[in-house]
């Protein structure tokens, strides 16, 4: 018999019942939430008169619309200036505390982007199935975890039920063999695959990074790369498990301890695709191609190289890419062969669930280290992925560094990357951020978004453009 | 959740490729914390001229005449018509829950996102997967004739033409039984809580660090 994939033994460790019409019913044990996508949900449960299934396998933290800037968050929730946001976080507040679901409020230390918080509190475990309503819930994958986003709906059936109705998903395998080139970081390495396979790449498929390439990164390059598998269409993101995965778990709050940490160990070692596994589809990426990635248009795949120019109408591949490409070129103000180096920036956002955990913040303080941001750059803020990530970087004396450089140093939440906050784009402004969608408007009315790594970003704060990273 | 068996209704074309989620609907309107009133802002930035806010009043702002849903021969549509991977992006219920406001009930394009497919089912709104050629000969006959209209008959798994002709498609037999009859699958599943229950004490042997309190 054929070996089986890490997303086949997940699927199958989780299968509560399988019915005749090809749906199966999946087990989830963590559930996260946020202020966004579950009030509607806990709504529904009260007008259904019904209670969460299983208490301990929900964590709630408030991210998305959550302030930034000190003097907002010192007042608490009345302090949100914004009345919509200070409802949403409020509400969220609200039904934690009715029904009973463990919530780090926005005051709490431990508050911060949802998928940066999981991790960090050992509440995402290898073997886990875990789920939020938000699409970037791939990140979790890097744990060997089978982990997704969803809809509201499915919140609140996850909420009652414990379980989802799932179909089960091809197998995917993207293979970076070979050796990164120094200063290629995660965020890279997914922004590369990305314009490889296309947004559609992976619809349908749980999509597993494996290959020597993947098994040199930190967790935290994992992280991001799971993170946006959403991006080429994967809603699910996997790593197998090693003893990185292990030595990152340890010893977090959530994780199991003494006797039991040996037991989940030992489970554990099984969490990766068996030699003799057969996939769908395997994409074979050499690591040695692999440069620093800058999005130029309005879709991740529309990516190229630092050393890039955006592309001509000549080289898209179709009559639909073609049209995406005129329409990018005129909301991006871009002409076509105009060389990335060449676009000038106006904001630089260094934070998300992509790219805001300590190794970001560490590679993106190591490049602005003793440099200023560029007189012509409006704006450059960091914004840490919770306030732990901020306390450890105050520890280390990251953010008096960023400070002299001329960064804005926030406190923990979502903030630009959706703008759902007060921290967004000005209409036409062009920005180096290190979070994960370019779509039209995501960052703020008119706003144009260029993906890069954290290194990238703040290389481009000090020039004031984008530059090589590795030429500095 | 509405029902859905049979609908007929004018069709709407937006030829893009890759519409993503916070292009149906911005973020700005997610700090609702009701799932319903999200119609009028439905591609908020294409339709208006300018940029919309939570709670608003949009009836005077100025539209987008170019914009397909604000063209006279479009008012009304029920069906819209696009390109590959529609539903890109966030995972935002706000999507559907948009659409249907608007009052669209079904989608027609050569591929979805998975989540915002799987999240469509869930309000009443089918998204209909045909083959590029048969949405490219779509396209046209909607530009062709104003007041094109296609008849989606569920039941029988059917797009009827105005000419007569019949484009079969395919659906799941959960999520079509469950449109049909507008059914909560809570409910249905909550109907296996036996073996739930069950999954959970045996799981629990396997791994009980999983069920630490």
């Amino acid at each position: 018999m054929a070996g089986k994939t890490l997303y086949d033994k997940l699927w199958h460790m989780h299968l509560v019942q399988e019915r005749d019409d090809g749906t199966a019913l999946i087990y989830i044990d963590r559930h996260l939430l946020h202020e966004v996508t579950s009030p509607q949900a806990f709504e529904g449960l009260r007008l259904a008169k019904r209670q969460p299934w299983r208490l301990s396998a929900n964590l709630a933290t408030p991210d998305h619309n959550v302030p930034t800037t000190s003097l907002e968050r010192e007042s608490g929730i009345e302090g949100i200036q914004d009345p919509v946001s200070r409802i949403q976080v409020r509400t969220l507040d609200e039904n934690c505390d009715e029904f009973g679901i463990t919530e780090f409020k926005m005051q709490d230390q431990r508050q911060g982007i949802v998928h940066v918080v999981g991790p960090e509190q050992g509440a995402t475990l290898p073997g886990m199935t875990v789920v939020c309503g938000d699409s970037h819930t791939a990140t979790h994958g890097a744990f060997a975890a089978l982990a997704h986003g969803i809809g509201t709906s499915e919140v609140e059936h996850v909420l009652a039920t414990q379980c989802l109705i799932q179909r089960k998903m091809k197998n995917l395998l993207i293979r970076v063999e070979g050796e990164l080139g120094q200063g290629i970081t995660g965020k890279d390495v997914v922004l590369h695959i990305i314009g490889v396979i296309g947004t559609a790449g992976g619809n349908g498929c749980a999509m597993e990074f494996g290959g020597s390439a993947i098994r040199s990164l930190s967790m935290e390059a994992r992280m991001t790369m799971c993170n946006m598998a959403i991006e080429a269409g994967a809603r699910v993101g996997l790593v197998g498990f090693d003893e990185k995965t292990a030595e990152y778990v340890k010893g977090r709050p959530f994780a199991p301890t003494a006797e039991q940490w040996e037991q989940a160990l030992a489970a554990w070692q099984d969490l990766v695709s068996d030699d003799d596994a057969v996939f769908d589809q395997i994409v074979e990426i050499r690591a040695e191609d692999i440069q620093p990635q800058v999005t130029w248009g309005t879709s991740p795949e529309m990516v190229t190289t630092i050393n890039g120019h955006v592309p001509t109408l000549d080289e898209a591949a179709d009559d639909v890419q073609r049209m995406g490409f005129e329409r990018a070129y005129q909301y991006m103000g871009l002409t076509p062969g105009q060389k990335i180096t060449d676009i000038q920036l106006d904001r630089v956002f260094i934070g998300s669930c992509t790219n805001s955990r300590i190794e970001d913040l560490r590679a993106a303080a190591d490049v602005a280290k003793g440099r200023k941001v560029a007189s012509t750059i409006k704006q450059a803020l960091v914004v840490p992925g919770s306030g732990l990530v901020k306390a450890q970087a105050e520890q280390e004396g990251l953010d008096r560094i960023f400070v002299e450089a001329g960064f804005e140093w926030r406190e923990p939440g979502c903030s630009m990357c959706l703008a759902m906050n007060a921290d967004k784009l000005g209409n036409g402004e062009h920005c180096a951020s290190t979070s994960n969608r370019n779509f039209e408007g995501r960052q703020g009315y008119g706003g144009r978004t260029h993906l890069v790594s954290p290194a990238m970003a703040a290389a481009a704060a000090i020039a004031g453009h984008f530059v090589d990273v590795r030429a500095l | 959740m509405k029902a859905f068996t049979v609908v007929t209704g004018i069709v709407a074309p937006m030829d893009r490729a890759n519409i993503d989620t916070d292009m149906i609907i911005p973020k700005q309107f997610l700090k609702s914390i009701k799932r319903s009133g999200f119609g009028p802002n439905l591609f908020d930035e294409l339709r208006y001229l300018d940029e919309g806010q939570p709670d608003a009043d949009n009836s005077g702002r100025p539209l987008n005449p170019d914009f397909v849903l604000n063209q006279p021969r479009y008012q009304g549509a029920a069906v819209l018509l696009a390109r590959e991977n529609f539903g890109c992006g966030s995972s935002r219920e706000h999507a559907p829950w948009a659409l249907e406001d608007f009052g669209f009930r079904a989608i027609i394009a050569p591929s979805y996102a998975d989540i915002f497919y799987n999240n469509s089912f869930k309000n009443g709104l089918l998204p209909i997967v045909l083959a590029d050629e048969l949405v490219d000969q779509l396209f046209q006959e909607v530009a062709a004739s104003e007041g094109y209209q296609l008849t989606i008959d569920l039941p029988e798994q059917v797009i009827r033409k105005p000419s007569g002709e019949c484009i079969p498609f395919e659906v799941d037999a959960f999520r079509k039984h469950c449109l049909l009859n507008g059914l909560d699958d809570i409910g249905l599943t909550l109907q296996d809580a036996d073996a739930i229950r069950a999954y959970e004490v045996t799981r629990r042997q396997q791994a009980p660090w999983l069920f630490n309190e």
